[in-house]
């Protein structure tokens, strides 16, 4: 009953949003505002009919309703509530319905903003938004169907149908597979969903330009109304991928948080992109210039939204954010390349209507490092892109199966990384318009002096000789003292405006300009992640032994001592086996951790939870890899400065947040230039 | 200078399938290497092992590196290269070892060496495309040759045409 709820909802939204295409299009050509609206209308009823179609998922997993074939993959009677909710994007099906729930979330959003100015463009907007949303409507309906149930035919084999084959009788079993064990923590709640809000809301940008694009417009209005778009959905990217990186730490057990596994890279081309738009946006408003580069970076952030969705949900890629092998493949791909063709078609079709206005004054300008700064974003892309793929055309033109691991990626990157720190600090000490390199030199001796006096204070204080080590604290140091200057100054200038005391100043002027003071906070984020970066990357350590209870391991200064096994039963039907280790320094107890292994009985696959013990300086992070009754064998990192990585991502998210609200600008507002 | 460019790009494409490109070119001397004695003759730590096994991926496990994986076909991998430790093998002596059974794709990065010129290729392209724009743009505007004809832009009626469509789309 309520699958079939479901699934009406599901087929309903389908035919509105192919209706919704038709009636905008058909309205814009032939000036019929009645047909325009009641498109907008179509447009706005897809979100509550998504949202039927999901509830009631969610409500068949709640229901333990096995006789769903959905149901029965994802779920089983021992999950908790919480993660039976997050069942609906622990599979192919459901997480192509999240996807549809939350375009047409963003656009029955979008129909209710103010489109006064912008009626022309509306049509346009609901046609790509609608189109979007029909074909991942229709790829669920067709192609992997929540709503399927299980049917077991005459001769005894069952098979998942939405409709009952010949001669076939429903059954009903009486468990689940239950979720992959990787995916059974907290972690899920939010990093698969953030990740598809940022994918997802990148589609509206893409939709403004476009109906740019088709309306023949030529004034700057698609950039302001898109700005902010892009910035939430860049929010939602960035804090999906700093949460997965997190829970890969905390789950995965190999000491890191970033395996540059071919799904994660995937995940970074839209973000790379979207970061160089949200930078040379600023040149378009400020000189008139780059517009035609400016949609083309809104369109390829969409497409590589869309071909990295395809890629991971296709099969394509295998890796553990994959399904595995599916049939979505062929319609994902005929719907990419109609995408591609018809976008790209356009807008080189309308390319006189982008010219640039105005010129760059200077090499030597600020406009000229933003965009440096796009060239080490696409550089980056193509190396992410490139090394993505790179197994792919091996394999398919000389049949010789390879990997790009990590190591490509660090090396290739490696540069890149370094110019952009770099860039991050002397951007801010740059004018606008024209530079004058003497006041450059003079702005830029503090924080290049104070750099070196922080670095050689660190190497002689940590005895760091690695020439990269300290290459990467100056940069760092560098940049985070240019930023800081900058917004000091700032600071300076409105005290000396407004009188106001200095924590006061402080906080005002980020609520002033909020895009470029909140740009501000994520590159000190940016910064704080790279010292923990620089810490795990050049200095961890790491051992592994095999200890009896009782016996002592040394690694980097600490001892750590093994001192007993707990088994025990959790009410999620698991068998636990925790391991207590002590840790020592310098004859000090410094407390407890407890790597463990946990096996789940409904799926009988085993998972290894590292037992971290974390503080500012340094983590201790511990696996156990196997055990027995006396003595077990741990692996054991030693992580310097890793807490840095996830007070500079909180503060980075912080910093967008503060860009993405809007600014309340005042008149005597100081630019802090 | 597109064309050049067009064929530098297939050119480097068309390496990465000659059958006698660098892909082939270390196959001779995987026949040399012999299987390893199961017996190890020195004790060798788990660190020792760790650190050959980091650089290499099991077929099965994909994108998993060595060190890091869990199954037990990787943990019998683990203990093969311990033997051939033990036995005094090289780091480069192992991985060839490995790669002469399972292929290239047990190494963390291609051997070939293209893998890292094409992206380093198109990003110098972007890199000089980058800076003739910016060098055009620098230019009086006057300087530049005349935009191409373009009938959404230029034609007067059909700009005066567009113009009046809006006014009625925007007054309802």
């Amino acid at each position: 009953m309520v699958a079939d709820f479901g699934l009406g909802a599901l087929a309903i939204t389908f035919v509105t949003a192919l209706y919704a295409v038709f009636a905008a299009i058909y309205g814009a050509r032939r000036n019929l505002l009645a047909w325009v609206e009641s498109a907008r209308l179509a447009m706005l009823i897809t979100f509550p009919l998504m949202a039927a179609a999901a509830f009631s998922l969610i409500f068949l997993v709640l229901n333990n309703s096995f006789e769903m074939r959905y149901v029965f993959e994802v779920s089983s009677r021992s999950m908790p509530v919480y993660l039976k909710i997050t069942a609906l994007w622990g599979g192919q099906a459901g997480s192509l319905l999240l996807w549809g729930l939350v375009m047409a979330g963003f656009a029955a959003a979008v129909t209710l903003r103010k489109w006064e100015r912008d009626r022309d463009l509306l049509p346009w907007v609901i046609a790509v938004c609608m189109a979007t949303l029909a074909f991942f409507a229709g790829l669920t309906l067709f192609s992997a169907n929540p709503f399927e149930r299980i049917w077991e035919l005459a001769s005894g084999e069952r098979l998942g149908a939405v409709f009952a084959p010949a001669g076939a009788r429903l059954i009903t079993l009486a468990d689940g597979n239950g979720l992959n064990p990787l995916l059974r923590h907290p972690g899920m709640v939010f990093h698969p969903p953030a990740l598809y809000l940022g994918f997802v809301s990148f589609v509206i940008p893409f939709a403004f330009a476009i109906a740019t694009l088709a309306a023949g417009r030529r004034d700057d209005r698609w950039i302001r109304a898109t700005r902010r778009w892009t910035l939430a959905g860049w929010l939602f990217l960035s804090l999906g991928l700093l949460l997965g990186s997190r829970w890969a730490y905390d789950v995965l057990g190999w000491g890191g948080y970033w395996g540059w596994d071919p799904s994660e890279v995937a995940s970074l081309w839209p973000w790379l992109t979207a970061t160089a738009l949200l930078h040379s946006v600023v040149i378009q408003e400020r000189r008139g210039m780059f517009k035609n580069w400016n949609m083309f970076l809104v369109i390829a952030t969409y497409l590589l939204a869309l071909l990295a969705t395809f890629e991971i949900r296709s099969g394509l890629l295998t890796s553990v954010h994959a399904f595995g092998a599916s049939n979505i493949g062929t319609p994902f791909l005929v719907f990419l390349g109609v995408v591609l063709v018809g976008s790209v078609g356009l807008w080189l079709a309308r390319w006189g209507l982008l010219r640039s206005e105005g010129q760059l004054t200077s090499f030597v300008s600020r406009e000229a490092l933003f965009l440096l700064n796009n060239l080490l974003f696409m550089g980056l892309l193509v190396i992410c892109l490139w090394g993505v793929h790179y197994p792919i055309i091996s394999d398919l033109f000389t049949g010789n199966v390879v990997t790009v691991g990590a190591a490509f990626y660090e090396q290739a990157t490696a540069p890149l990384l370094v110019l952009m720190l770099l860039l991050l600090g002397v951007c801010p000490l740059m004018a606008w318009g024209v530079g004058n390199l003497r006041r450059l030199g003079m702005l830029i001796l503090v924080p290049v002096g104070g750099a070196l006096v922080i670095t050689a204070a660190a190497a002689l204080l940590a005895q760091i000789t690695l020439f990269g080590a300290l290459l990467g604290i100056w940069l760092a140091a560098f940049a985070g003292l240019a930023i800081l200057i900058e917004y000091g100054r700032g600071v300076a200038a409105h005290r000396r405006r407004t009188g106001l005391s200095l924590p006061l100043a402080f906080w005002k002027l980020a609520g002033h300009n909020r895009r470029r003071y909140g740009g501000a906070i994520v590159h000190l984020g940016v910064v704080l992640m790279a010292l923990g970066v620089i810490g795990i990357e050049m200095f961890q350590s790491q051992t592994q032994a095999r200890l009896n209870q009782g016996d002592s391991v040394v690694l980097s200064g600490y001892t750590l001592t093994y001192e007993k096994i707990d088994f025990f039963e959790t009410q999620e039907n698991t068998a636990v086996a925790q391991a207590t280790i002590r840790v020592y320094r310098d004859g000090n107890d410094l407390g407890e951790i407890h790597p463990r292994r946990e096996l789940f009985f409904d799926t009988m696959q085993a998972t290894t939870i590292p037992g971290v013990r974390s503080t500012l300086q340094d983590d201790l992070y511990a696996q156990m890899l196997d055990f027995d009754e006396s003595a077990a064998t741990f692996k054991l990192y030693h992580n310097p400065l890793v807490a840095w990585l996830w007070i500079g991502g909180i503060v980075f998210i912080l910093g967008t947040v503060v860009a993405v609200l809007p600014s309340q600008p005042r008149k005597d507002e100081v630019s802090g230039k | 200078m597109r064309r050049i460019i067009w064929s530098a790009i297939f050119g480097l494409l068309l390496a990465l399938t000659l059958p006698g490109g660098p892909v082939a070119a270390q196959s001779a001397e995987r026949e040399r290497l012999q299987e390893p004695q199961p017996t190890p003759s020195r004790a060798v730590s788990d660190d020792e092992v760790n650190a050959i096994a980091r650089d290499l991926y099991c077929p099965i496990c994909e994108g998993i590196p060595l060190d890091a994986c869990t199954t037990q076909a990787c943990a019998d991998w683990r203990e093969i290269i311990r033997g051939q430790l033990a036995e005094g093998w090289s780091k480069e002596m192992i991985q060839e070892y490995f790669r002469s059974r399972y292929g290239d794709r047990v190494l963390a990065v291609p051997p070939n060496p293209l893998v890292f010129i094409i992206p380093a290729v198109l990003i110098a392209l972007a890199a000089v495309l980058f800076g003739l724009a910016l060098w055009r743009t620098r230019k009086p505007l006057a300087a530049l040759p005349a935009p191409p004809a373009d009938e959404t832009s230029d034609d007067p009626y059909a700009a005066r045409l567009e113009e009046e469509l809006k006014k009625r789309l925007q007054g309802k």
